[in-house]
């Protein structure tokens, strides 16, 4: 192994053939898929020791996370549920990281779609279900990408740094959420939780056929497949790249890099507000605070665990989507804390992070240079 | 002087003036400890999570040993540990110090909200303020003048800090780290031994700012403890350029801004003073609007800063 790091010495043919096999066929791809997979397993590793210090088994650990995940029919639905809005606001993070920028707003695009949707749906009381749903989801889409073009817009004309201004902006939805939820948009009938007027049973978007998982799944992958197309084999997309290495170079190529911003960050915000609005019209039902359940803090993980890539976040989705699945089996079986969670999910962004520095140093990984 | 028993509208500022005290304490850590951490040239943005671990640490101690000070410094250590986490990894060759700092922020709170489970319930004892009011009559004008000790030495702490960047071998040292890294190195300086050192400091006073929290004001352990002020803090070093000084300031008015939603709520507003409690998020937001510029880096910015770049 030290060979290869040092000096150019001529492999052996074994070694020569798992190059031929790893390292220029699939050499750059395996690379992107085994750091991961081995970051994941340190985590794991690391959170199974973790817990053990508290005297609980990390076997029974694992296999309660496996069981509360992908164990039974019933967690792989409840894995799934919890993965569409995962993906979704995974891509809040993963558009704008195109361009080079670190928006991690989309908590609060989240929030913002789901109270432009709830609006559109109580604003529209005698309009057939179908009409009242695609209201939901364009109200939805723009409330969500116009709060995060805000951010994009503060930093391409004031130079205002997007990643803060982003956070500030999760705090500041979640301020007029509480505001609007227990004062002017308050159902005089809630009482104990405070919350806006129903959407209505008939509004209400069902699951896939076969499933609890509710349609906010399949739109979430169909935006991920969009984006993936977007950003792969659309100029649009190829000059977003070009504005993310180089936005020098894209000002001299004559790149409007400003529109570009402002298209991509509403697109990103799209597609959490889009989220918010699954989370209303398949699960809530109307906008309370439980809306605020972290989706858009762990679709930013999700994002950069998926290197910012859309078809890869849809896996890393449902990973994600899984260990948040599992978190109650745990805390019934282990009397683990509902926070272990989070923990887990803390230690796996900080390994994954860390993981980064490997790349292009695994020596049976390396692309043979000539 | 207004008579005693009924000082009618007066209570409003009274209160905001009070709470800006109080409130203001973390923000004057945190941002004194990320200035520090910013000046060496690399952003902290995981202090949101180092504080919460300060104030759930020193929470435990305090309530473990009954000595709240000593929960301070437990505060402190656990701060200073995760600096060193932060630290470590990105001295790590091709790490983005804002992605760990995102990921610190969660791992910080899932940690705290963890292993502060068991602390939700018991009581621990609080830190001591003094009474500098003692010559008025009014109640809400004591209120006010009851100032923690905590406060009182991050007043302390903050022209200290200025006289140490400007004039100590250690204050150069991390001044000139931030500036140019090659430099550093020529000079002979591990670029990440200082680095570590200035996240560490940052940590520790991070740590010290969220004990603060649970062991003053509002003084108990809950997982709604800190909302944001971790963050916000962070902000407030850019708006502050980077000067201990500055931040001080900053800190006292945004303690007056976030003092704003729970003075207007007590004083019997009963709708609306929810929008209020967006005044700290809104008055950065507008305050960075106002300051950066596409055209021109920041002035005070140290040059080797990610953010500023």
């Amino acid at each position: 192994m030290k060979a290869d790091v040092g000096a150019p010495v001529a492999p052996t043919a074994a070694r020569k053939a798992l190059r031929e096999a790893f390292g220029l066929k699939i050499g750059g791809a395996a690379e992107y898929v085994i750091i991961p997979a081995l970051a994941i397993v340190v985590s794991l590793a690391l959170f199974g020791i973790f817990v053990g210090l508290f005297g609980k088994n990390p076997l029974d650990l694992y296999f309660y996370m496996y069981q509360g995940a992908f164990g039974t029919w019933f967690s792989w639905q409840n894995t799934l549920t919890r993965a569409a809005p995962l993906i979704l606001t995974a891509l809040c993070t993963a558009l704008p990281a195109q361009l080079g920028m670190v928006i991690i707003g989309g908590e609060g695009a989240l929030l913002i779609g789901a109270l432009t949707a709830t609006s559109a749906a109580l604003a529209l009381p005698l309009a057939p279900p179908l009409v009242v749903q695609i209201a939901m989801a364009c109200a939805g889409m723009i409330g969500g990408g116009l709060w995060i073009m805000l951010a994009g817009g503060l930093r391409h004309y004031r130079g205002v740094n997007e990643t803060i201004s982003s956070l500030l902006l999760v705090y500041i939805a979640l301020a007029i959420l509480n505001f609007l939820v227990e004062g002017p948009m308050r159902d005089p009938s809630s009482l104990n939780k405070p919350s806006t007027r129903d959407i209505g049973a008939a509004n209400m978007i069902g699951n896939i056929p076969g499933t609890d998982v509710h349609w906010g799944f399949v739109f979430g992958i169909v935006a991920a497949v969009l984006s993936y197309i977007l950003i792969y084999h659309t100029v649009f997309g190829f000059a977003a790249r070009v504005a993310g290495g180089n936005i020098r170079a894209a000002k001299v190529v004559g790149l409007g890099v400003g529109k570009l911003i402002m298209i991509t960050c509403f697109l990103a915000g799209g597609a959490a507000g889009l989220a918010g609005m699954f989370e209303v019209g398949a699960v809530q039902g109307n906008t309370n605070a439980n809306l605020a359940a972290g989706y858009g803090f762990s679709g930013i993980l999700v994002a950069f665990l998926a290197r910012q890539n859309p078809l890869a976040i849809i896996p890393v989705a449902i990973l994600l989507g899984g260990i948040g699945a599992s978190g109650g089996l745990l805390q019934r079986r282990l009397d683990l804390p509902d926070a272990s969670v989070l923990v887990l999910q803390g230690t796996i962004f900080l390994v994954v992070l860390a993981s980064d520095s490997l790349y292009g140093r695994l020596g049976i990984l390396k692309r043979k240079t000539p | 002087m207004v008579v005693a028993t009924d000082i009618g509208l007066w209570t409003i500022p009274l209160a905001v003036l009070g709470g800006a005290v109080r409130v203001s304490t973390p923000f004057i850590f945190v941002s004194l400890g990320e200035c520090i951490t910013e000046r060496s040239g690399r952003i902290n943005l995981g202090l949101e999570g180092t504080l919460v671990m300060g104030a759930m640490s020193g929470y435990g101690v305090s309530y473990l040993t009954g000595s709240p000070w000593l929960g301070v410094l437990a505060a402190g250590v656990a701060g200073a540990a995760m600096g060193a986490l932060h630290a470590s990894i990105c001295g790590l060759p091709r790490v983005n110090d804002i992605a760990v700092g995102i990921a610190l922020m969660l791992f910080g709170t899932g940690l705290a909200f963890y292993l502060g489970k068991p602390l939700i319930e018991p009581t621990a004892p609080r830190l001591p303020s003094i009474d500098f009011g003692w010559w008025s009559d009014i109640p809400q004008v004591r209120a006010v003048l009851r100032i923690n000790v905590l406060f009182i030495i991050g007043v302390v702490l903050a022209p200290v800090l200025v006289w140490a960047l400007r004039t100590t071998k250690w204050g150069l040292i991390v001044r000139t780290v931030g500036e140019s890294a090659d430099a550093a190195r020529a000079m002979g300086y591990s670029v990440n031994h200082v680095r570590l050192g200035a996240t560490m400091f940052g940590g520790f006073l991070s740590g010290v700012g969220g004990s603060f929290l649970s062991l003053f004001y509002p003084g108990s352990w809950n997982e709604g403890l800190s909302s944001g002020q971790g963050i916000t803090a962070v902000a407030l070093v850019i708006f502050a350029r980077w000067d201990p000084m500055l931040c001080l300031w900053a800190s006292l008015l945004f303690g007056g801004a976030a003092a704003l939603g729970p003075a207007l709520q007590s004083s019997g507003m009963t709708e609306g003073y929810q929008l209020f409690n967006a005044a700290p998020y809104v008055l950065t937001l507008l305050i960075m609007i106002a300051t950066c510029s596409p055209k021109r880096t920041l002035v005070g910015a140290p040059a080797e800063l990610s953010i500023t770049k």
